[in-house]
């Protein structure tokens, strides 16, 4: 599988990763190797074998539904670039 | 050219757990903006999510009583995108392994019963709000609501018109709080439906082109919303026009639907196997232990009922509406023995009472002890249908019993035959030319007559025995 020149500007803009016109040969040379190294792995036959979510084979531990955070809202907004009415305010988005 | 609608819904359900899905946060509905969002939900770096273990049981829960599959492994997934109300850049979804596939749902449309199968029920963390109001030109993020957990349920495309599919809204909406796993306060956002609408010509066999109606929050937009679409889909298809798969949005003011985004700009969501979470393993004893715990689901109730009660298949769904409404009937027919007449009453005046009052059985004034007592009066025919109505009318508004009402506003039904017969003497000597019209075959004669006697027994004469003396004396 190799990645064309608009293959990888989507990804690009999928991940919100600025890739100028330039940059975009050597990024999809990059990503070509790598999926180099996918093929190869798929070429492995798997057969019957169940596939892991997760590298280590061990289960979830739930938590039980008691509340333990407290508000902790003047310290979180004391980083935040801008805040109004308890709100954290960023450039306008709408849909 | 007759069209064929075919419908399907993706219903979020949030979900009634004291905290988050993945940290200790309190999920309490309406707090200052951003006082429940902890570090968790503000994807700050390092933190890690922990699953809530009553969203896993809550959700075995809904699977259980829908009949579906449990999946004893189940995973939790990424899916990919940038909003500002999602800090982390993905939400905590599931997709290949959901919690619950397969299973389904009776619906009841008009006296019509129908099953609509579900694909699958999935656990997820809801995002935050955006607020677009004006701050100085800037969007205001509130993530009280981030983390809050939702099971997604799919169904498959089986509902066939706007009617079916609000009756499958609503009889999901009557099960996840009758198995207390939902508030189901739509207001507040518990329960939101998508509904995906295509119409075909009819007899074909492949789905038309699909489009996406998103986030509607009453079941009266649901219909609306439905409507409109279909609407929109035939005359586009009729004027030779082309359905384009897209996500759209309902306005509820102008009672359109509008295109949110087309397949074109759909989401790519790169979904995969989130890596700070192991899978979900189910042991068979924790199922075992949920279905021991589980309520009377509303269809053994139905049937039940009809058994035990001997009260119509109809009556016994819409007593099954709710689980409070059930209870409430259910206290109501063993106490007083009477569960025809208890089902009519609680369907009947109870329901339209409620109704018109805006409230809910759980409010309703009149206790199940109360309306036992006033049911009692009237099987053994102490009241007559007008005097219970009376009576009923005082039991709202007071909190005496039937009895105590009885006795204090004199309203014992009069079955003594020989006051009756007084009476009925008496008004065949006042009214001598309705007793000649009604000796001349003009039967309606006679109820004139029997209302003279009702009236002069201040309506509490037993009305049957009325009726039947005037024409012992009359033959």
């Amino acid at each position: 599988m190799s990645l064309t020149h608009q293959d990888v500007a989507r990804i690009a803009k999928l991940a919100r990763i600025n890739v100028s016109d330039e940059e975009i040969a050597a990024v999809g040379n990059q990503l070509n190797n790598i999926f180099g190294l996918i093929e190869k792995m798929q070429a492995v036959n798997t057969d019957g074998i169940e596939p892991m979510a997760h590298p280590q084979d061990v289960s979830l531990r739930l938590r039980e539904d008691i509340v333990t955070q407290t508000n902790q809202r003047e310290a979180f907004q004391a980083v935040a670039p801008q805040v109004e009415k308890g709100l954290f305010l960023v450039p306008k988005v709408i849909e | 050219m007759k069209w064929e609608v075919v419908i399907g819904l993706e219903v979020h359900v949030q979900l009634n757990t004291a905290t988050k899905i993945f940290s200790g946060t309190s999920t309490a509905f309406g707090a200052e903006p951003n006082t429940q969002a902890s570090a968790v939900e503000l994807a700050f770096p390092g933190v890690l999510p922990v699953l809530n273990k009553a969203v896993v049981e809550k959700a075995i829960r809904l699977g259980l009583a829908l009949g579906s599959k449990i999946n004893q492994k189940n995973v939790f997934a990424r899916k990919n995108y940038f909003y500002p109300d999602l800090p982390k850049g993905y939400q905590i979804s599931q997709m290949e392994l959901p919690i619950v596939e397969g299973g389904a749902l009776p619906i009841l449309v008009g006296e019509e019963e129908k099953l609509v199968k579900l694909t699958r029920a999935h656990m997820e963390e809801d995002a935050g709000k955006s607020l677009h109001e004006d701050f100085s030109g800037m969007t205001g993020i509130d993530l009280n609501r981030a983390g809050t957990p939702l099971l997604e349920v799919v169904s498959e495309p089986d509902m066939r018109s706007p009617e079916e599919a609000v009756a499958y809204a609503r009889a999901l909406h009557s099960l996840v709080m009758w198995l207390g796993i939902c508030d189901g306060n739509m207001q507040e956002g518990s329960f939101r439906v998508d509904a995906n609408v295509s119409v075909r010509p009819f007899g074909q066999q492949e789905f038309g082109t699909r489009r996406e109606i998103k986030n509607l929050n009453s079941f009266r937009f649901l219909e609306q919303a439905i409507k409109y679409e279909i609407q929109w889909q035939i005359d586009t298809l009729e004027d030779g026009g082309r359905v384009e798969q897209a996500t759209v949005l309902f306005d509820p003011d102008s009672g359109e639907t509008r295109m949110m985004r087309s397949k074109e700009d759909a989401h790519d969501y790169r979904y995969f196997p989130d890596p700070d979470l192991l899978p979900v393993r189910i042991a068979d004893e924790q199922i075992e232990r949920i279905r021991s715990e589980m309520p009377e689901l509303p269809a053994a109730m139905k049937a039940r009922f009809v058994e035990a009660f001997g009260v119509s298949s109809y009556d016994a769904a819409l007593l099954t509406g709710s689980r409070a409404t059930a209870e409430y009937f259910e206290a109501v027919a063993q106490a007083s023995g009477q569960g025809k007449l208890a089902a009519n009453w609680v369907n009947g005046e109870i329901a339209a009472r409620l109704n018109r009052e805006g409230k809910d059985i759980g409010d309703c004034p009149i206790s199940a002890e109360r309306l036992t007592g006033l049911i009692q009066r009237i099987a053994d025919n102490t009241l007559s249908s007008k005097l219970a109505k009376q009576v009923f009318d005082a039991l709202w508004e007071s909190d005496l019993s039937a009895d105590a009402i009885i006795e204090r506003d004199g309203l014992k039904q009069v079955s003594d035959v020989g006051a009756i017969e007084k009476m009925v003497e008496e008004a065949i000597a006042a009214n001598p030319k309705a007793v000649e019209e009604y000796r001349a075959g003009k039967e309606k004669a006679l109820n004139a007559l029997a209302g003279q006697v009702m009236k002069a027994s201040k309506g509490k004469a037993n009305p049957a025995q009325v009726q039947d003396i005037l024409k012992q004396k009359l033959a």
